[in-house]
């Protein structure tokens, strides 16, 4: 297989693949942890303005009066690379182009030189939480095998089509399929491994924020 | 009812729902937990991240909810939760969780730990590996009615000394009053003081009021420990009490953990909403002053601030009553650095304060409220929880701190002003 038949077979059935298994395991994800159900809460409950799920879904966003300042690396490289990431996926036109030619919608990117500059920046807000993951104590305590996987794979989408976009380290065709595989695994990895926290922050919230909004707690 | 690993891992397996696995997926070992739990400010040992606490309930749900888990159960790549691991965290499940939820409140992914911990704690206690001292609290509380083995003729005495101080009688088993009094064995045996302040107070807002010789002791040491079985039976009681004597309020005392136990667990524990309204006492004099019914005269001068319970305040909702019930009464009030909804615990809450062999541990995890305190330095200190006092009172000794701990309800009755003539 050369160079050109690798970024071929990315494209279309590495890619097909990928998105059966990412919609897929999304699906029986979500299924299998929101099946679970939970108990009606009996105790009658005390209505305070701003106390419910919807709520804490924004609301903790925001870091907690004194937190910011005891764990800032995480705040602030957590909010870079999640901006920084969600940028440089949505709004690169290429991937607008590609996303263009699967379903359909388009939408505005930003000029590249900008998604070049947030590309860098996310990747150094990546590194930052890393250094943070090994040098504090609960963090490196709490580690396992999955958070190192998990910050490779997904640095390596960003890093590879850095290098690709800049034509560095090897032939532009090799570096574009190597950057929509190290994507593609992403995808694969994402619903099975603590990546799907994309999906289950927001039900996580919303529960935490409907118990305590039962009681009238905003939180 | 033996305890046994396996009836424990049955118990922890149903406590598992749709919001722990929600959460146990969400977790991205961030680690902010930890800076949120004063056992591990206070230690700097990572063990007391409160997300690790629950590591045996992670792997279960891994093993036995997840497909994949299941797939790698079946394959022998996964490591069963065993007798050994549970006794291992009874120390992280009890002695070093108060409860307190600071940790679910800043959780950036939302997730409400302890919540789980106090699921957890069913599948401890199932398991056999609960602390000592605190099934010592549950039997009493069972067999003879409360933790510190307080008996009705003990309630009976306490009521005549009371009604000999302040010139009050006390009203026992009255049907159709508006409010049935709950207390705490520690307010029957350390801090009478906090029926005489009620007797007060009624007196002065006109309302009816009545202990109960059937169910006198709000605590709930079955929630604590978490057997949801034996919860139930000491909450039925109160239940049972109230609906015999026709209340429309069951006050819960100056007590954090009775609260959450009546308040907001015990409809569920007994698989029905109640028929009666349950307040703290914070909230009942809260209202009282609102409806214009709690006229004080005077004010305390001595610098003064309040700690928040926190089953009162971050896990109950009543943070500004208390404020508003201060300002009544005292000139000089200052706030303790992150007082109210982000205030830390005293160290005790939880079935904590029970735990002899937690002691230790518990005073290393009072530096944060001894730091709190020198920030402000009080002349008192109020609050509106019995087992913060205690627990306060022997962390401020043992740090020889020379601060004076008082109840909110007395302090408020020491400036109802005495009736004019006769009552």
């Amino acid at each position: 297989m050369d160079q050109l038949q690798f970024l071929t077979w990315v494209r279309g059935t590495g890619l097909n693949l990928t998105l059966a298994i990412f919609v897929l395991g999304v699906i029986w994800r979500l299924i299998e942890i929101y099946g679970l159900g939970r108990k009606q809460d009996l105790s009658a409950p005390r209505d305070v303005a701003g106390a419910s799920g919807w709520h804490t879904i924004y609301r903790r966003s925001i870091p907690p009066p004194g937190m910011l300042k005891l764990s800032p690396v995480s705040y602030i490289g957590g909010y870079v690379f999640h901006v920084g990431l969600a940028v440089v996926v949505f709004l690169f036109a290429p991937h607008i182009a590609l996303v263009a030619s699967l379903l359909g919608p388009t939408w505005p990117g930003l000029p590249s030189q900008v998604v070049d500059f947030v590309s860098v920046v996310t990747m150094a807000a990546m590194v930052a939480v890393l250094a943070d993951r090994i040098t504090k104590p609960a963090k490196r305590f709490l580690s396992t095998f999955g958070d190192w996987f998990t910050w490779t794979l997904t640095f390596l989408p960003l890093l590879s089509g850095w290098l690709a976009v800049h034509h560095l380290l090897l032939p532009y065709t090799l570096m574009l399929a190597l950057h929509i595989l190290s994507v593609e695994l992403l995808l694969i990895f994402l619903p099975f491994t603590k990546l799907f926290h994309a999906f289950t922050t927001f039900g996580s919230r919303w529960f935490n924020g409907a118990v305590n909004g039962h009681k009238g707690v905003p939180v | 009812m033996s305890a046994s690993l396996e009836k424990g891992v049955r118990v922890l397996k149903e406590m598992i729902d749709a919001p722990i696995a929600s959460y146990l997926n969400s977790c991205v070992h961030c680690g902010i937990c930890a800076e949120a739990c004063l056992f591990y400010t206070e230690t700097g040992d990572p063990k007391y991240t409160p997300i690790h606490k629950l590591e045996p309930m992670r792997r279960l749900y891994e093993q036995e909810y997840t497909l994949l888990g299941r797939l790698a159960r079946m394959v022998g790549l996964t490591k069963p939760v065993t007798d050994a691991e549970l006794a291992e965290w009874q120390e992280l499940v009890y002695n070093s969780c108060t409860l307190c939820g600071r940790c679910s409140v800043v959780c950036p992914v939302g997730n409400d730990i302890v919540y789980m911990v106090r699921k957890m704690r069913e599948g401890m206690s199932a398991a056999g590996h609960a602390p000592d001292g605190l099934k010592g609290a549950v039997t009493r509380t069972v067999k003879i009615g409360s933790p510190m083995g307080v008996k009705l003729p003990a309630v009976k005495a306490q009521m005549k000394h009371v009604e000999a101080d302040y010139g009050i009688q006390i009203p026992l088993d009255q049907e159709g009053a508006e409010y049935l009094v709950m207390l705490s064995s520690m307010e029957i045996i350390n801090f009478p003081e906090y029926l005489g302040a009620i007797a007060k107070i009624m007196r002065h807002a006109g309302k009816t009021w009545t202990l109960c010789s059937e169910a006198f002791e709000a605590t709930n040491a079955g929630m604590q420990i978490g057997n949801s079985d034996l919860a139930r039976v000491i909450v039925k009681r109160i239940v049972d009490g109230a609906e015999k004597l026709k209340v429309k309020t069951v006050i819960s005392p100056e007590c954090g953990h009775a609260y959450t136990a009546l308040r907001w667990e015990g409809a569920n524990l007994i698989g029905r909403p109640f028929t009666f309204k349950v307040q703290h006492i914070v909230e009942v004099l809260e209202e009282l002053r609102l409806a214009g019914l709690l006229k004080t005269e005077g004010m305390e001068t001595d610098r003064l601030t309040f700690h928040d319970p926190c089953q009162l305040a971050r896990r109950g909702g009543v943070i500004q009553p208390q404020r508003n019930l201060m300002a009544m009464i005292a000139k000089d009030f200052h706030e303790m650095p992150d007082a109210g909804f982000m205030n830390w615990c005293c160290g005790g809450g939880g079935g904590a304060s029970a735990i002899e062999e937690g002691e230790e541990l518990r005073l290393e995890a009072f530096k944060r409220k001894k730091s709190q305190l020198d920030a402000v330095k009080p002349h008192r200190l109020v609050t509106a929880c019995a087992n913060c006092r205690i627990v306060l009172e022997e962390g401020l000794e043992h740090y020889q701190m020379n601060l004076p701990v008082v109840g909110l309800t007395e302090t408020i009755a020491e400036h109802i002003p005495d009736p004019v003539g006769n009552d």
